[in-house]
């Protein structure tokens, strides 16, 4: 991973409403903007970085603006105030065709209610992208079945959309993404409408998709468990504003604030937390020979080790010591 | 009038002065009767209409002169008469030097037939075939053929124009907001108001016929169009703009594809409506099974106009049915190659055959089954009007002599100027001061048009087939809304009722009640009626079961759930089947003049055949047009003001 983002957003607003503009910087809150100007600030000076090769997410209540937010990084819906950099380009003065192009070649979306075409067969509909941007007949063909294989798809090229399962369905969608080969895959609560089970198993397959295709995605959800499951950073709104932005086990161990808080209490901390945040200092008088272990090991992957060594674990990362742990740490955070 | 008086229930402080304005109305109607009624008899004429006369005059000596004429409007009518001409060619009249059109009789059923299985099913295409032989067997090929040839011509014009003006008023919300006012304007004008100022421009003919079906058949065409690229999932929209497609991209490969099953009901709707309006062309001269009816209306021939009327109920069917097909198919897949060549084919044989042999060119005459179909029809009217003249007169009688001639002394019988004094107070009272200024305006136009007496006349029908159809609208809607089974069984009844062409009311009431102002009446009811009941009973059904279980629990009989909860939840839509009742009694205005109502339909009648009662005929399709708008006005006002409908209320059937 290199610091250079792909993707940097400075200071975003989308306000809906006559005279948007003017309420760019408006130190009210959202409800008051609303009650005295009629407009809404569904995303208010907001800021992130995403980098090459990240699963950025995206986390929220309903209303929060995620949707608006992630619309408004491809302009589908226009941004009010803000900048938009990918890739070194400003995407907020690219002209139609320059945007078009971006949206061909470089970015794509997977929806919530799927947007699939229900006239077209599964193959015409992952096709779809390739056949807006001007591919050959033959080329996209080859190139939609290559990536319905890789969805898990294969043998349902001629199905229509209606005659596949929900869960098959937002494959398809996916396929449909994956299909243009894009740089970056925005992902707006592509799940939600499945249910848990299917859920689950579509979770594991992006987590998949991500390790074979390696491609940097931004993920929209309002369910914690999935962010902190898929995400290598998160960020959580709030009425269009950003609280928090920070590893999964930043956002758990170190909440911004009561909000972030309150959030995180159901999450079982010792599945998200790495030693990192129990280890201590060594006591003086310590026995420091006992087994070693990494600093962003999750805890709950190294209870074993640590309840059955007879001395401190040490916490060592390339070869510094940062710290030890005892039974008595992970027993007290599991207490918690 | 009970739509009056059920606005004026809710009304109670207004509902005295209401009281008064009446009483006092018909005290003075009693005192001055037939004083300063502005009476004109039939073949008299004002100054105005002698005006409109010379007008046309003018017009048609300098048709082929004046530039307007000779660069455009003769363009126009040179055109749509080549195209009628030439659709006739191919399938009704004589031509390119033979002595038959170019498909025969067997190669019209064969393409017909081929072409409904492949655009819709193999029922479909059998309901064609035995449909387009049967016009054959009653007599009335080439007459079928000819409506068949202006409908065809008159669909296609209007897809023409009426598909691309509704994609882009489903693209573009101004343009929506642009043309929906005139659509209502032109889907409330009466249909035959515009077919005088028509023949001005465009001479009596198939141009003018074309273009009076195109009115009527765009309005649906846009609309519809313009419903289903708007109801396309603007996620798939969205997804579209995601893969960086265009804006065209979007309508040709996202919007167009989906909206295509709601743009084929377009279709249907137009060419019902061009079916409905190509047979009233008649009334212009248009070609075909209309003028048939029309002839034998007009001599009284109940048998032939039965004969006529039967097949084009037969072809409204068969239209109707193979674009249904057609819609239901879209969805669907592709009809094998090897299936459309065999078909093709046979097709290909069959009209080859019908270019080749007299036997398949022209329906053999033995076949002609036409005679016993009118000698039947004549015979069951006879038997019927003999065996129910009891019955029929009983009905006659009350509602002339209880509702029409009171109502008609009232309002014709009395001086104008009491008439729209009381008019504009009770508008005033009922809808406002706009109301009542439109009232003003629409009593003055009336006076200039010189047909005073005739509007009021009419107004009397008018509000007596409206009162009768609401009522009518109420009991059938109440039942239908309320009992599952009465909808399977009346539903398609109303809907067969909607997609007849008015003329064939017409020949069965006629043959029940010989020609008369009832006669007229009941036609009105007829067309009426089907509309009122659906918006009634949709009215009903959406009223939450929960509020009727709750009155049920409370110990409600049956009629007083109707009558406290069902109908006062649904007056709005009970006022908008009054409204809508309004304006399809009126369109029935000139149908009427044709069975012997008089007043302002005889006079559009009597203007089409004959020379010097032109102008006075355009005066008074001009003032059928003022009644449609003050009553319409009226109407909307005096509902909006108690309350009880939102402007959009008024949006779902038009
Ligand atoms: N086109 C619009 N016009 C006006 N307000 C809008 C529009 N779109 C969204 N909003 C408002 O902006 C706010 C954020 O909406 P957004 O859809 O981005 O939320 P979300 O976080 O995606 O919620 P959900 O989880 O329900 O999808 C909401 O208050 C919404 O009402
Ligand atoms: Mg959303």
């Amino acid at each position: 991973m290199t610091d250079d983002p792909l993707l940097r957003v400075r200071g975003l607003w989308k306000i809906f409403g006559p005279k948007a503009e003017r309420w760019v910087g408006s130190p009210l809150s959202r409800r008051e903007l609303k009650e005295q100007t009629g407009c809404v600030a569904a995303v208010r000076d907001v800021g992130f970085a995403v980098r090459p090769g990240e699963v950025f997410v995206v986390m929220g209540l309903s209303g929060s603006g995620k949707s608006t937010l992630v619309r408004c990084l491809t302009r589908l819906i226009e941004p009010t105030a803000g900048e938009i950099v990918f890739d070194g380009e400003d995407v907020r003065r690219a002209d139609e065709k320059r945007l078009r192009e971006l949206r061909r070649h470089r970015l794509a979306m997977v929806f919530q209610h799927f947007g699939l075409l229900p006239h077209r067969r599964v193959l015409d509909n992952v096709a779809f992208g390739l056949e807006i941007r001007g591919s050959g007949k033959q080329e996209r063909y080859r190139r939609a079945a290559e990536v319905l294989e890789l969805v898990g798809l294969a043998g349902f090229e001629n199905s229509y959309p209606d005659q596949l399962s929900g869960g098959m369905q937002q494959r398809v969608g996916l396929a449909r993404a994956l299909a243009v080969d894009p740089d970056l895959l925005l992902f707006d609560e592509p799940f939600s409408a499945l249910d848990p089970l299917i859920r689950r198993e579509m979770q594991n397959e992006v987590i998949r998709l991500h390790r074979e295709v390696g491609k940097t995605m931004v993920f929209i959800t309002h369910d914690l468990a999935e962010a902190l499951k898929l995400g290598d950073r998160v960020l959580i709104m709030r009425d269009g504003e950003l609280v928090q932005t920070g590893t999964p086990d930043e956002v758990v161990g170190a909440p911004a604030d009561d909000y972030v808080r309150d959030f995180v209490s159901d999450v079982p901390r010792s599945h998200v937390l790495t030693l990192r945040w129990v280890m201590r200092d060594p006591l003086p008088g310590e026995p420091l020979d006992g087994p070693e272990l990494g600093p962003d090991e999750i805890i709950r992957n190294a209870v074993r080790t640590v309840l059955s060594a007879d001395r401190p674990v040490r916490v060592v990362d390339k070869d510094d010591l940062l710290g030890v742990v005892t039974s008595a740490e992970i027993l007290e955070m599991i207490a918690r | 009038m009970t739509a009056l008086t059920a606005v004026a229930a809710r009304l109670p402080a207004r509902r005295y002065l209401l009281g008064a304005v009446l009483a006092a109305w018909v005290l003075g109607a009693v005192l001055l009767s037939g004083r300063d009624t502005l009476a004109l008899g039939g073949a008299e004429l004002t100054p105005l209409h002698g005006r409109v006369n010379e007008v046309w005059d003018t017009v048609d000596d300098n048709r082929n002169s004046n530039p307007f004429f000779l660069y455009f409007v003769n363009y126009i009518r040179l055109v749509l008469d080549e195209s009628v001409t030439f659709v006739q060619a191919l399938l009704s009249q004589p031509s390119f030097g033979r002595p038959v059109p170019v498909l025969g009789w067997l190669g019209v059923v064969a393409v017909a037939g081929a072409v409904t299985y492949l655009f819709g099913n193999l029922r479909a295409a059998l309901l064609t075939v035995a449909g387009f032989v049967s016009f054959g067997l009653l007599g009335l090929w080439q007459e079928s053929m000819d409506t068949l040839a202006l409908t065809l011509t008159a669909v296609a014009y209007s897809l023409a124009v009426g598909v691309p003006l509704g994609i882009w008023a489903g693209l573009s919300d101004r343009f929506l907001r642009l043309v929906t006012p005139v659509l209502d304007f032109m889907q409330t004008m009466p249909t035959f108001v515009y077919l005088a100022p028509l023949t001005l421009f465009f001479l009596i003919g198939p141009a003018s016929a074309t273009i009076a079906t195109m009115i009527y058949a765009i309005p649906p065409a846009i609309r519809i169009t313009a419903y289903g690229i708007r109801e396309v999932s603007p996620v798939a929209v969205e997804a579209g703009t995601s893969l960086g497609a265009t804006p065209r991209q979007i309508l040709r490969r996202v919007r167009l594809p989906l909206a295509k099953r709601t743009i084929v009901v377009g279709v249907n709707q137009t060419i019902m409506a061009a079916l409905a309006m190509a047979t009233i062309a008649a009334l212009i001269d248009a070609p075909g099974l209309g003028k048939t009816v029309l002839k034998a209306l007009q001599t009284l021939d109940i048998g032939s106009a039965f004969n006529a009327g039967l097949a084009i109920v037969i072809m409204a069917v068969v239209l109707d049915r193979a674009t249904t097909a057609a819609g239901q198919r879209v969805a669907g897949h592709a009809r094998r190659r090897i299936e459309i060549a065999a078909l093709l084919g046979a097709a290909g044989v069959a009209v080859y055959l019908a270019y080749t042999y007299v036997w398949a060119a022209v329906f053999p005459p033995e076949a002609d089954l036409g005679p016993y179909v009118r000698q039947a029809a004549d015979s069951a009217s006879v038997w019927v009007q003999d065996s129910l003249t009891g019955f029929t007169d009983a009905l006659k009688n009350a509602v002339t002599y209880g509702l029409l001639n009171p109502l008609e002394s009232l309002l014709a019988g009395s001086p104008w100027w009491l008439v729209a004094l009381a008019g504009v107070a009770v508008a005033a009272l009922l809808g406002g001061t706009r109301a009542a200024a439109v009232t003003v305006l629409g009593m003055a136009a009336l006076v200039g048009l010189g047909l005073w007496q005739d509007s009021m006349v009419t107004l009397a029908a008018t509000l007596v087939a409206t009162a009768l159809v609401l009522a009518l609208g109420v009991v059938v809607g109440v039942w239908i809304g309320r009992s599952d089974r009465a909808d399977a069984v009346l539903r398609p009844v109303l809907d067969a009722g909607q997609t007849m062409p008015a003329f064939v009311y017409l020949v069965p009431i006629l043959g029940l009640f010989g020609p008369t102002r009832f006669t007229a009446i009941i036609a009105a009811v007829v067309f009426a009626a089907p509309v009122a009941v659906k918006l009634v009973a949709e009215g009903i059904r959406g009223v939450p079961a929960t509020t009727v279980e709750a009155a049920r629990s409370a110990g409600s009989s049956p009629w007083q759930v109707i009558t406290k909860v069902q109908l006062p939840m649904a007056r709005g839509a009970v006022a908008l089947a009054a409204n809508q009742g309004l304006i399809y009694v009126l369109s029935m205005v000139v149908v009427g003049g044709l069975v012997g109502a008089g007043a302002l339909g005889y006079d559009v009648v009597a203007g089409f055949s004959q020379h010097q009662l032109r102008g006075k005929g355009l005066a008074a399709g001009l003032a059928i047009v003022v009644l449609g708008i003050v009553l319409d006005r009226v109407t909307r006002a005096a509902q909006a003001r108690s309350g009880s409908t939102k402007e959009d209320v008024w949006r779902v059937e038009r």
